[in-house]
């Protein structure tokens, strides 16, 4: 199993929701979170005083899946948040232990 | 004879008599009164003509009141709510309820001490430099009118007027402390600088007798329409000491500090704009064709400004913003105050534009290279906005607009550079002399007597916490209540 957690652009969460459902993905968790990656914020500027935002607000996507399938989740979220612009965010994978459905005790891909 | 005819006439549209509606027999009454005074006359020519007089008289008085009250609402709305929400969105979150009432109490402790002795030492007796106590107390203010200063209105809408200028002058210096300064200081301090600050200064330029009263017998003529050096330069000079004498606020200038909400101040300062013409027209003290002249120039004045902050900004930093356009077009109707009744509408928008530039040079340019925290602007946009209108003034006014000075054969003196007059920049520059001096002394004295009572500055840990929480006990936003 292969957790993925995406880092995106908020105005791309519903192009990803809906590209991740026509694939069959079913669950998913969601965070509003803020950060930056090399594009290093923005300049605001009030009365000639400058103020960097330098944490921009995004979302981030948490999913775990059946690792036969993550090469096609995975490029089908990237392509599903992509602009091409700086700040689309980026996307990490990692190796998922164990998974446990809490409400019967389902183990391993059963409770995916 | 004339009392058969006036009873004909009243019985003609009596409500009770006859069919008509109520509301149209009210449109009549004022000129069944006419009809019946002339009625009444009828006799003698002489009677009739001192009744046509008194009808006239009254038609005018009912005219200047109606726009002086209405002026003196609008004025108010100026502090509650234009400047609370103006000042409000500037701050930070934890301070947006402290801020609103730091100039919301102003409308009621400005009040009181008006009422008690305020109204009396700004416009009682004709003292060069104070009033005195006739009317302390609002001791034999009524409805007869004050004809030194506004003989067609009642003296207690003057006096309701004027005291709605005596409570947005220390609201405005609110700015320049706001964030940092103790709410039981601040209203010790007001009241102060209230006494020995404004209450003297509205006299010298606008009371019977003032040193700088350019029409009631001053020593140094100085043209101040509105308030220039009454309202915006004791405020943003005094506005200056408190942001010295105070320091800056806990973390100034490496912590951020953006505005928390640019829409509240900009419903502040467009709800400014408009109060603003009851602040300049009104103080026409009637409805006339100067009332006119002090509205548009007014209004262009506040037009050209937004438009010179604006492209400064738009040049200096790439992007022409909300909040630059908004202080822009406070700076300009800070700088057109002295010069509304004044000037035409040319040289409005002269003195705007100058205004537009020269205070965002001063708040966005200046302030930073000096270093001191005037966290709202108070003296940048106040102090020389304000000082910048009263010397343009001195160049501007002319005996076209405001004919106002007479020489002894009657006719009208020429008032500044542009009517010939070159010396009246002088009188203009000694006007901005004193109120500047005054600020500076009195404002510091005062400041060291809160300091020595009861201590100026809120606790390091409140200040972190915000004057909401601290000093009212609340917090503006409770999103989760």
């Amino acid at each position: 199993m292969k957790k993925v957690e995406a880092i995106i652009q908020p105005f791309k969460l519903e192009d990803v929701k809906e590209a991740l459902k026509a694939l069959g993905v079913d669950g998913m968790t969601v965070t509003e979170v803020r950060g930056h990656g090399r594009q290093k914020g923005h300049k605001e500027v009030y009365r000639g005083k400058e103020y960097t935002v330098d944490l921009l607000p995004k979302v981030k996507v948490e999913l775990v899946i059946p690792a036969a399938r993550s090469a096609e989740v995975i490029r089908t979220l990237a392509e599903a948040a992509r602009t091409g612009r700086i700040g689309d965010g980026k996307i990490f994978v990692y190796d998922v232990a164990e998974a446990i459905r809490i409400r019967n005790d389902d183990r391993g891909e059963a409770a995916l | 004879m004339s009392r058969v005819l006036q009873r004909a006439i009243l019985g003609l549209f009596h409500p009770y008599t006859t069919g008509f509606e109520d509301f149209r027999m009210f449109k009549l009454v004022p000129l069944l009164t006419v009809f019946a005074a002339l009625a009444q006359a009828q006799s003698a020519p002489a009677d009739k003509l001192a009744a046509l007089e008194a009808a006239v008289q009254s038609a005018q008085s009912a005219g200047d009141n109606a726009w002086m009250l209405t002026s003196a609402a609008l004025v108010l709305m100026m502090t509650g709510p234009g400047l609370a929400l103006f000042y409000g969105g500037l701050v930070r979150r934890k301070n947006v309820l402290g801020t609103m009432m730091q100039s919301f109490i102003m409308m009621a402790l400005i009040t009181v001490l008006w009422a008690f002795v305020g109204y009396s030492l700004a416009f009682g007796g004709s003292g060069p430099l104070i009033g005195d106590l006739r009317y302390a107390f609002l001791n034999n203010v009524g409805g007869a009118p004050n004809s030194d200063y506004a003989p067609t209105i009642p003296q207690q809408t003057f006096m309701v007027y004027q005291l709605m200028f005596a409570i947005i002058t220390p609201a405005l210096i609110t700015g320049a402390f706001a964030e940092r300064m103790k709410f039981s200081a601040m209203l010790l301090f007001m009241t102060l600088w209230s006494l020995i600050v404004y209450f003297p200064m509205a006299h010298m330029v606008w009371g019977k007798g003032g040193l700088l009263n350019a029409f009631l017998g001053g020593r140094f003529p100085c043209f101040d329409f509105a308030g220039g050096t009454v309202v915006h330069i004791t405020s943003g000079v005094s506005a200056l000491m408190c942001a010295l004498y105070l320091g800056r606020r806990k973390g100034y200038p490496a912590e951020p500090m953006k505005p928390h909400n640019l829409t509240l101040s900009f419903i502040g300062a467009c709800l400014l704009w408009v109060g603003w013409f009851g602040f300049n027209a009104g103080s026409a003290l009637g409805s006339g064709a100067l009332a006119s002249s002090a509205f548009v120039a007014t209004h262009f004045g506040a037009a050209a400004a937004a438009i010179g902050w604006l492209l400064a900004e738009w040049m200096h930093n790439g992007k022409p913003s909300v909040l630059g356009g908004i202080s822009g077009c406070v700076a300009g109707l800070v700088a057109i105050t002295p010069a509304s009744g004044f000037v035409k509408p040319m040289p409005a928008l002269l003195i705007g534009l100058a205004a537009g530039l020269a205070c965002y040079s001063m708040v966005a340019i200046i302030k930073a290279k000096m270093g001191y925290d005037d966290s709202l602007d108070a003296f940048g946009v106040h102090g020389v906005g304000g000082t910048l209108g009263a010397v343009l003034t001195g160049v501007f006014a002319t005996n076209e607009v405001n004919n106002a000075l007479k020489d002894s054969a009657g006719r009208p003196l020429p008032l500044g550079l542009v009517d010939g007059n070159a010396g009246q920049i002088v009188n203009q520059v000694i006007g901005c002399a004193i109120s500047w001096i005054l600020a500076i002394a009195v404002t510091l004295i005062i400041l060291k007597v809160c300091d020595l009572t009861l201590g100026l500055r809120v606790a390091p840990d409140e200040e972190v916490q915000g004057l909401d929480l601290t000093m009212h006990g609340e917090e503006a936003y409770n999103l989760e209540a």
